[in-house]
């Protein structure tokens, strides 16, 4: 039976939240209504990446392309599209004066390149048949009959791979490391704990495409001589959790994992653990500690986990996002990867593009891609034609970049030498309306919130950090401060156990380097420019440009505004509770803040 | 003084758990390192970690409840206590912190009269505040059991409430 058109529904989790779930259902149930079901078929797919547009629904083979479509759409598009032959219009995604696009025309998707999204939005995660119809577990089957685990080794190192949970080592060599240890039980653990806020890359791939974990994870497995893997994934992730628990089953099932997968001989299985909610269990150790069900708490390395890990053994710790990289890799060889990027960083990397963009979205390019092109040609600039004012790769790791470095080719390198880091995927905008000293107080809270405390450093230099913050956003700053910040920053990041306390000063480091000025304002003047920072804003309602239109007194939430109709208004700032409606609300520029 | 009494007091009997939890706990006994998973078993199960419940697990997994306890306040995603009927949470993710969670959060206190981490007194709301929950194309983000609202305003907050304060 073949079917003349499908209908792909993106199943990701933020299209899963404007209800591509209940889309889906009224989908098939008006391609039934109109008797199409042998013709028609509509698949569930993971996610599409253009999560600022959902639902995101695309209609094969025309790559028609809608958006923001709502399950009360489904009749529609099923009688106009599917049975007329007539594109629904009005949801279709436009670019600019109203031009129509398929999807090679969409400037978010155009500079993209997809290897670990190349089956997201594409297969039904659900179904196995589909991700092998995708040559899906075409390179297990090349590396258990064809290859030996030094000749796996070898393609890994031709092509390049780094870690992509952030600090970029080698992959091959750490498979190495593992491979040449002599034990009775080896393990491969897949990390899935993404812990970082504001990036969900990981989240995405295992929704959208769960079997390349398994099929790589395998391989892994057959490289280094281990027979059991284990996915450590956050319990926050429930739709993730439940697509591996079906490919896991579908696997097992077609002889994919178990007992003498294909016959071959070789034997592994797979297992989930959930996280619950630590972000320094993304660290190796940390990770190990929580598996073996104990506090995760880190512990000194060396040894590291490749010769001495989860009980003793060792064990291999990829990022979901460097697992995804493998079977495409085995398949069309190193050299084709080490082609794609930089010098020193091959492939593509994927960003969760969010904070004060156009196209919030999960996007994938090549290494060497420029912050401009992510930002402006993707993401399509800020939001609101506001002003770029940095952006934020690294999460509480990373650092800031600032505007005049937006045309530096993105690698582990570049952006080391930034102040920032590559980190697992995170990439925040943001704009004239946010300060640095705001921020950074966030991460630092975040990143004293979640120190597990073992170290004295990230304990206390951590607090110590966010003190000083605290007392520089409230106006208690003195210029010293800055140097104490620089000198407890230095001790973090030479004394702290793990990379949660070495990096947890980064933020305010590449702040202070980019951002000084604004620091001292704040220290000095007693003002934050962008208005984050409430102890140190005051409004007031300039006379000369006030019209008593009242629309500012009947936005305010605590009524402490007063003025009569066509009478200049006046703010009473022993009740002003510094919330910037009135702010927002003037179309006249009247209210002033300083 | 109190407290410390209930802290002291030791269970008299053990308590009977409901059918699939304990074939869950029996399944999972001999497996190393099991704890968090029966612990995640458990709060699924009761919306929380209870007292009563801990003691038993200690029992049947024959590990120091101290370490029960140690695991639980560890980890964010572990509640000692009864979460309200309807679990309201923020998202406090970067994305969303950027785009007026902190608001959010404020204006919900106010509307339901209690601070984070804290439940109301007729037990209906909980209010707590999250990490990132992954949709950040819609900042600023909240859940309530779990259904995602994206985009929410503060306008918006009250009539969420009051849907929620019906069911």
């Amino acid at each position: 039976m073949a079917y003349k058109h499908f209908i792909l529904v993106c199943g990701g989790t933020a299209c899963e939240s404007c209800k591509s779930g209940a889309l889906h259902d009224n989908l098939v149930t008006a391609v039934r209504q109109n008797g199409l079901e042998g013709s028609v078929q509509v698949v569930k797919t993971g996610c599409f990446g253009f999560c600022e547009q959902g639902s995101v629904v695309k209609v094969l083979p025309e790559e028609a392309f809608y958006v923001r479509v709502k399950p009360e759409d489904a009749a529609e598009i099923v009688a106009e599209h599917l049975v007329k032959g007539r594109p629904v219009d009005r949801l279709l995604y436009k670019v600019g004066a109203g031009k129509l696009s398929s999807i090679d025309d969409i400037p978010f998707y155009q500079k993209q390149f997809r290897i670990v999204l190349r089956n997201c939005g594409l297969i039904d995660p659900e179904n196995i048949e589909e991700y092998i119809a995708r040559e899906g577990y075409a390179a297990l089957e090349k590396v258990l009959f064809t290859m030996k685990p030094d000749d796996v080794i070898e393609e890994l190192r031709k092509s390049g791979l780094r870690g992509r949970g952030g600090a970029g080592f080698p992959t091959w060599r750490k498979w190495v490391f593992s491979k040449d240890v002599k034990a009775d039980q080896k393990y491969i653990i897949c990390n899935a704990d993404e812990g970082d806020p504001g990036a969900y890359m990981d989240r995405s791939t295992l929704e959208g495409d769960p079997h390349s974990i398994l099929e790589a994870m395998t391989i892994a497995g057959y490289t280094t001589g281990a027979t059991q893997g284990y996915i450590y994934i956050r319990a926050e992730y429930p739709l993730a959790i439940k697509r591996l628990e079906i490919a896991i089953g579908q696997a097992r099932a077609a002889g994919l994992l178990g007992e003498n997968i294909l016959g071959s001989g070789f034997s592994f299985d797979l297992e989930l653990r959930l996280g619950a909610g630590a972000f320094v269990c993304g660290e190796e150790t940390a990770l190990i500690a929580s598996i073996e069900g104990k506090r995760g708490m880190p512990i000194p390395r060396p040894p590291f986990p490749a010769v001495r890990g989860l009980w003793g053994k060792p064990t291999i710790i990829n990022n979901v996002e460097t697992f995804a990289n493998i079977p495409v890799i085995l398949l069309k060889g190193g050299d084709w990867f080490g082609s794609i990027g930089t010098a020193t960083s091959k492939g593509t990397k994927v960003f969760a593009l969010t904070g004060k963009i156009n196209n919030s979205g999960l996007i994938e390019v090549p290494m060497g891609t420029t912050l401009r092109e992510i930002i402006f040609d993707i993401g399509g600039g800020i939001k609101d034609g506001k002003k770029f004012k940095a952006a934020q790769t690294g999460g509480p790791s990373g650092g800031v970049i600032p505007e005049q470095f937006l045309d530096t080719p993105i690698d582990y390198e570049s952006l080391g030498a930034l102040g920032s880091i590559m980190g697992s995927g995170g990439l925040i905008v943001m704009d004239q309306d946010d300060c640095m000293v705001d921020v950074n107080k966030f991460y630092l809270e975040f990143t004293v919130d979640e120190s597990c405390g073992k170290c004295a450093p990230c304990r206390v230099g951590g607090r110590t950090m966010y003190n000083l913050l605290v007392g520089i956003s409230e106006g208690r700053g003195s210029v010293a401060d800055i140097d104490q910040l620089r000198t407890v920053a230095h001790a973090m990041n030479k004394a702290s156990l793990c990379g949660l306390g070495q990096t947890a000063p980064n933020p305010v480091m590449s702040a202070l380097k980019y951002f000084g000025d604004e620091y001292r304002v704040h220290i000095k003047d007693h003002k934050c420019p962008a208005g984050k920072c409430k102890a140190l804003v005051t409004y007031s309602i300039l006379a000369e440009k006030c019209i008593g239109c009242t629309l500012c007194a009947r936005r305010c939430p605590v009524n402490c505004i007063s003025g009569a109709r066509r009478q200049t208004h006046v703010i009473d700032l022993s009740r002003c509770i510094k919330c910037g409606e009135c702010y927002d609300a003037c179309k006249f520029e009247a209210v002033q803040r300083g | 003084m109190q407290a410390v009494q209930e802290a002291t007091a030791l269970p008299k009997q053990s308590i009977e758990l409901p059918e699939d939890l304990a074939q869950f706990i029996e399944a999972w006994k001999t497996k190393p390192g099991n704890l968090i998973m029966v612990l995640h078993k458990v709060q699924g199960h009761y919306g929380y970690v209870p007292r009563d419940v801990a003691f038993e697990v200690a029992a049947r997994l024959d590990v120091p409840l101290a370490k029960i306890y140690g695991v639980i306040t560890f980890y964010h995603f572990f509640k000692l206590r009864k979460p309200g009927k309807h679990q309201i949470a923020v998202c406090m993710g970067t994305a969303c912190y950027l785009k007026g969670g902190e608001d959010i959060i404020k204006e919900f206190e106010t509307i339901v009269g209690v601070g984070l981490n804290q439940t109301t007194t007729d037990g209906l709301f909980s209010l707590e505040a999250v990490r990132c929950i992954g949709c950040c194309g819609l900042a600023p983000v909240l859940t309530v059991d779990g259904e995602v609202f994206g985009r929410v305003t503060k306008d918006q907050l009250a009539g969420i409430v009051a849907k929620y304060r019906g069911k």
